[in-house]
């Protein structure tokens, strides 16, 4: 996993609520036994259309879009299947954080662990980054701050765990696995073995 | 202090190392179910580390995702019936469980089917174990009161690696289900007027425990259904506490306790449900004596009203982009609606009582010419038992196809789709865009209102068509 700790870009605007991780990666392209190459999957029924050419009214095909590695996204953004190949494709196609007022549970973790930052925020601010597409802003994973373009600072929660992953580009697995005596003693010791 | 719930008698009892206010809890998983489609990259992760599996013992696998569901005489014939892509996945899963030692009901099993379908006739779900799988039905083995959730790929090789997972306590949400359930109405339609109510990030962060009258009066595969589309509410899991009903299906499964085992593993299970002053975050009722079939409109399991219903009128644009994709009116009424194919089958309703109830309404009578129906049992034990029961015969004199055991068209990955525009009233959870096909248009519904909904050849209330 890569180091994360400062994503600045412009922002790309999706206000539709409850966008599950089917749409983000259709099941068709789930037969891929690696991570790599899904950027070209990621949103494809909304991408392209049934000859297989980009849609020019869809926001991400569109120019504004070109670049953009801040996501901002309706209520309840990664719904659904568990699938990471989800996040996989975002990270991909080049988007590095979410911005929404609500991420479904394992999106955000799977989101964690490939260092594709989430960050929620209250309502107002959502709301003026929906009506503000474009707008260059920052996220600082370090002190867990928004900045938005008039020098405001929005917080956003990031536990300290997920934080200092991300800073590191450390995976969870080594941490892990560092646990391997008290996971032994928890084996050997409990009251029923499983 | 205050009693502890279900859910927290399972999560302490698992703790390795407890969560503190910079680190989350390292959390043990007692039974790791695995399929084709989420594990390979995990695998492959382990394998470029050098790392072996911890507990290959504490790992089932099964294939069921992007599984044909036409009969193959043996594996070389996959090639002949699957995508390239799909076929090599299948290999690659087959392999990786050869060469680490994991148990795998795959082809020539008869114990493969869908893996949330597969674990509860197994035996291998079992009260107050912790249960994960890189899907997020997971939720399903909450039935027995076990806490199963869904994982990513990249948990799964954690699994694999260590058999634990790092963990943030998540909130408890009680929701209280009351009333004798009216004719014809089921688990199935509980369970979308719970997500109806909530919303489909209702959940979001929160493990549900179902409670109350009308859960206690559900069998097991009724229990799993309420459980299974937990997730649909945006939940980590959804239990049920265990008791008479859920022991009683466990004895005698394959990989159940026995002898003076199983009695110490009732004891214990004896003990799980929430105490009397368990305190939860948050509450729920709901009164289930008036409910009727629920169908969805929309493109999420929580667009659903009684199937006598019309579509709701909201000015959300969400809203208004999930009718027109579904090319649905506000105000009209979701019954007559044209039918072209209808699908019971999926880790929600593929079981026997799911089979029961579509042959009991389809048994004598005709699947409307227009409509293309499929019945895909959840497992090979499912089929056995229905083709013995004679159900087969039902369905196929009916007009519908009866498949193999898999996944599907709940997600369409093995070539089984709904073209587009069609309609598809379906017994699965995701009436996602595109979940069945390209440009489909599911609607989510029970066993009985699919199989009323193909003999009418429109969306149908099954009501009048119960037999006596
Ligand atoms: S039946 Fe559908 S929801 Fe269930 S495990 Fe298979 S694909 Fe997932």
């Amino acid at each position: 996993m890569e180091k994360t700790d400062i994503v600045r870009s412009r922002t790309v605007v999706m206000p539709g609520t409850d966008i599950d991780t089917d749409q983000i990666v259709p099941a068709r392209f789930l037969t891929t036994t690696t991570r790599k190459g899904l950027g070209k999957a990621l949103f494809a029924d909304w991408r392209y259309d049934k000859d297989g050419k980009p849609k020019a009214d869809f926001i991400l095909n569109t120019p504004a879009a070109a670049g953009c590695r801040i996501l901002v996204a309706g209520n309840n953004f990664g719904c659904g299947s568990s699938r990471e190949h989800a996040p996989w494709a975002l990270i991909d196609f080049g988007i590095q954080a979410v911005i929404s007022t609500g991420i479904a549970d394992i999106f955000r973790s799977n989101s964690l662990k490939n260092g594709l930052v989430p960050v929620i925020v209250d309502q107002a601010t959502h709301g003026w980054l929906l009506a503000n597409p474009g707008v260059e802003v920052t996220i600082d994973v370090a002190s867990c701050e928004l900045r938005l373009p008039d020098g405001r600072a929005v917080g956003f929660p990031l536990d300290g765990f997920s934080k200092y992953c991300l800073l590191n580009g450390v995976d969870q697995l080594g941490y892990l696995l560092h646990q391997s005596d008290a996971i032994a003693r928890f084996e050997s010791e409990r009251a029923w073995k499983p | 202090m205050s009693g502890r719930s279900l859910f927290q008698k399972v999560w302490d009892d698992h703790v390795v190392v407890p969560e503190t206010a910079d680190t989350p809890a390292v959390l043990y998983i007692d039974l790791h179910l695995t399929h084709e489609v989420t594990t390979p990259e995990a695998f492959n992760v382990l394998r470029s580390r050098g790392l072996s599996i911890r507990r290959p013992d504490l790992t089932v696998a099964t294939l069921d995702h992007s599984t044909p569901t036409v009969r193959i005489a043996s594996l070389k014939d996959l090639d002949v019936v699957s995508e390239p892509a799909a076929a090599a996945q299948i290999r690659t899963m087959i392999d990786n469980c050869a060469k680490n030692g994991i148990r795998m009901y795959g082809y020539g099993s008869d114990s493969r089917g869908i893996v949330h379908v597969i674990g509860p006739e197994l035996g291998a779900t079992q009260p107050g174990k912790t249960i994960v799988c890189g899907d997020s039905h997971t939720s399903t083995h909450g039935a027995f009161g076990a806490l199963g959730f869904g994982i990513g790929t990249t948990e799964v090789g954690h699994v694999l690696a260590t058999q634990c997972l790092l963990q943030r306590r998540p909130k408890t949400l009680a929701i209280n289900v009351e009333g004798k359930l009216p004719r014809g109405v089921t688990a199935k339609d509980v369970i979308l007027a719970i997500i109806g109510k909530i919303g489909v990030g209702g959940g979001t962060g929160s493990v549900i425990e179902y409670r109350g009258s009308t859960i206690r009066s559900l069998d097991m595969e009724q229990r799993m259904t309420i459980c299974n589309m937990s997730i649909e509410a945006g939940a980590r899991a959804g239990m049920i506490a265990p008791d008479d009903t859920t022991i009683q299906y466990l004895n005698g499964r394959p990989l159940a306790p026995r002898g003076a085992a199983w009695e110490a593993a009732v004891a214990r299970w004896r003990a799980l449900p929430s105490d009397a002053d368990a305190q939860f975050d948050k509450e729920v009722s709901i009164d289930v004596s008036q409910l009727a079939p629920m169908v969805t409109f929309g493109t999420n399991p929580g667009m659903v009203v009684p199937v006598t219903d019309a579509v709701p009128v909201s000015d959300d644009a969400s809203f208004s982009k999930a009718l027109a994709y579904m090319k649905v009116a506000a105000g009209k009424p979701m019954l007559g609606m044209p039918v072209d194919v209808v699908f019971v089958g999926s880790c929600t309703n593929s079981r026997m009582s799911d089979l029961h109830d579509a042959a009991s309404i389809l048994r004598g009578r005709k699947v409307a010419k227009s409509v293309r129906m499929l019945v895909v049992p959840g497992s090979v034990q499912v089929q056995r038992q229905a083709e013995a029961e004679g159900l087969d015969k039902v369905f196929r004199e009916a007009g519908a196809e009866w498949r193999e055991a898999g996944c599907s068209m709940c997600l369409g990955m093995n070539g089984d789709i709904a073209l587009p525009g069609q309609l598809c009233v379906s017994t699965s959870n995701r009436n996602f865009e595109g979940r069945q096909g390209i440009g489909a248009r599911s609607v989510l519904a029970s066993p009985l209102t699919a199989a009323a909904s193909a003999v009418a050849g429109v969306i149908a209330d099954p009501r009048p068509l119960l037999p006596n």
